[in-house]
């Protein structure tokens, strides 16, 4: 296939390129600037400011972030609440996912059914969800039936500051594990088959294989989607906002949240733009933390 | 003894995967029971007739049919604009030479990790200074300008020989040419993965919507669900028909497309979040 002097060839032809380049460019870069790239930054620059929606700004500086992190108590409020979410749903969708990845790829039959059947919750939406556990763990809905009839005393699952966080966490966990489920099956099906056979003969059990040899084999997937898992997290919105609105007493009300009423009902741009700057950071923190983590954990075939 | 074993462990599954169900077959249980009955016996599965009335009620009291358009109408052209430019800047970064094609490419890749809501407030204005809060475009254009597809397409067009292009090259192919006529027929799962991706993610968008429109004739399903629900809160059996009205199409769709979807997660693990 190769021909000779082909090298050449295409090193001449690299100048030309630039005029093409820009014509298969020039659709995506005009909009990825003008609605990711300019916003980005630009949301920096309101974080200094002080910005009504309308009416006089004004350039306050580090004023926004200061007042967050000393003055506003709701804010850690609201930071604490993120990161039980964040912690809760990330350690239970992990779990789960695998568990059941591990348990359908097991079957001899049927495992496309069961896959399918678990995942089906990631294309009804986190709204359309949130609909039904509001009934379900509702006053007089099948969950609080259910407890009654054993003779259990039935939490009022969404209204109570006890619950409330725990609810949205079983809501959203119900809703996205079958993500990561998918993902994982893959990374088992993935792993070689001769690997786990050597194992085997090598006298290790089924369990013993599994941690010290399938495990291992499949970490950096875990961790890309431990790593995805985090980030998404930290976004946390739609459920709470369809289903508590941050209550009771803010006790599910999180950053985003915080950063929606913030601008859009307090029309405080700058403030919100502040709060957005927050949630950028705790994401890199934690991603850089997981990052430097990675080299205990993780093996990359070399 | 195995097959017992796997006997076992599928009615297990099984029954683990009724009890994870429970909550669509109890919608949909609610959805058809009449309204007075909803709380009388809450664990009994059927009314004492199919309350098909509820599903009347919820789709004349909301416009879900405009709704469902929008849905629609937004996903697929999302996804068309897409899939067509992140195709195209793919194709540069990964085949063309230019002055500062690295950087830029890492200008878009750093642009991954950050959280949509950092960009929401200044694209909010910027919408506004180009007139198009509460419009299609608002709803369309800026969710399909995110560096993902372009991340992803250049992936996989990285994963086609060379030789190939260079061959048709040889062949008086132009650059167009070897783009329409052989790097994207052969890109065929790539880019239906990122088509599939595109729509789910615009299908499932909430919190877009719920800033960029205010009115019905541009409100999608999870939006219009929600503003249902506003109303209807507690009238449980119609707000069950209302969430299987908005869940159905994407159940379809899921049926149809699961194949694409499952595969592509499993290549990606980043699409459709």
């Amino acid at each position: 296939m190769s021909v000779p002097g082909k090298k050449s060839g295409s090193k001449r032809k690299s100048k030309s390129d630039f005029g093409v380049a820009l014509v298969f460019l020039a659709p995506n870069l005009i909009g990825f600037l003008i609605f990711t790239m300019v916003p980005m930054i630009f949301s920096l620059v309101m974080s200094l400011y002080d910005w009504p929606l309308t009416g006089e700004r004004a350039f306050v500086g580090a004023a926004n972030f200061v007042k967050l992190f000393t003055e506003d108590v709701l804010f850690w409020k609201i930071m604490k609440n993120t990161l039980v979410y964040v912690a809760a749903y990330v350690a239970f969708n992990v779990l789960i996912a695998m568990g059941m990845a591990v348990w359908i790829t097991s079957l001899k039959k049927a495992n496309e059914f069961f896959r399918s059947a678990f995942f089906l919750p990631m294309m009804i939406g986190i709204v359309s969800s949130t609909m039904i556990f509001k009934w379900i763990l509702s006053d007089g809905g099948l969950v609080n039936s259910v407890i009654r009839f054993f003779g259990g005393e039935a939490p009022n699952w969404f209204g109570s500051t006890a619950t409330a966080m725990i609810a949205v966490v079983i809501v959203s966990v119900w809703q996205g594990f079958g993500y990561n489920m998918v993902i994982f099956i893959s990374g088992l099906l993935g792993v070689s088959q001769s690997v786990q056979e050597a194992a085997k003969i090598d006298g290790a059990n089924a369990v013993q294989t599994f941690f010290r040899v399938t495990l291992p084999c499949m970490s950096p997937s875990i961790f890309f989607a431990v790593v995805m898992t985090v980030i998404s997290s930290f976004q946390v919105f739609d459920q709470t906002f369809v289903s508590t609105m941050g209550g009771p007493n803010n006790e599910t009300n999180t950053l985003v949240l915080y950063l929606y009423n913030n601008a859009f009902k307090y029309q405080r741009l700058g403030y919100a733009s502040a709060i957005a700057w927050v949630l950028f950071f705790c994401v890199l923190i934690v991603t850089a933390f997981l990052m430097k983590q990675q080299k205990r954990f993780v093996n990359y075939e070399s | 003894m195995r097959r017992k074993k796997q006997v076992l462990s599928i009615v297990l599954i099984t029954l683990v995967t009724i009890l994870f169900l429970i909550p669509l077959v109890y919608m949909l249980s609610t959805s058809l029971k009449p309204k007075e009955e909803v709380l009388q016996n809450t664990a009994a599965l059927f009314g004492s007739y199919f309350a098909v009335e509820n599903y009347a009620r919820a789709w004349n009291a909301f416009p879900f049919g405009r709704y469902l358009f929008n849905s629609i109408f937004v996903g697929v052209a999302t996804t068309v604009v897409t899939v067509v430019t992140s195709a195209m800047a793919a194709y540069a970064f990964a085949r063309l030479k230019f002055r500062g094609r690295d950087k830029l490419f890492f200008a878009y890749l750093a642009t991954l990790m950050v959280p949509l809501q950092v960009t929401i407030i200044p694209l909010y204005m910027i919408l506004r200074i180009l007139g198009w809060h509460n419009s299609y475009s608002a709803l369309i254009i800026p969710p399909a300008f995110t560096a993902f597809g372009v991340f992803m397409l250049r992936q996989f067009f990285l994963s086609i020989p060379v030789e190939i292009e260079e061959a048709a090259k040889i062949d008086g192919c132009s650059r167009f040419g070897i783009f329409t006529r052989i790097i994207l027929p052969m890109s065929k799962p790539g880019l239906a993965s990122l088509a599939i991706f595109t729509f789910v993610n615009s299908w499932k968008s909430f919190f877009w919507p719920l800033i960029v429109t205010s009115t019905d004739t541009y409100k999608t399903l999870p939006l219009g669900l929600y503003m249902f629900s506003g109303q209807y809160g507690t009238d449980w059996s119609a707000l069950m028909a209302a969430t299987t009205i908005s869940i159905l199409p994407g159940v379809i769709f899921y049926v149809i497309f699961q194949k694409g979807l499952v595969q592509g997660i499993a290549l990606t693990g980043m699409g459709g979040r």
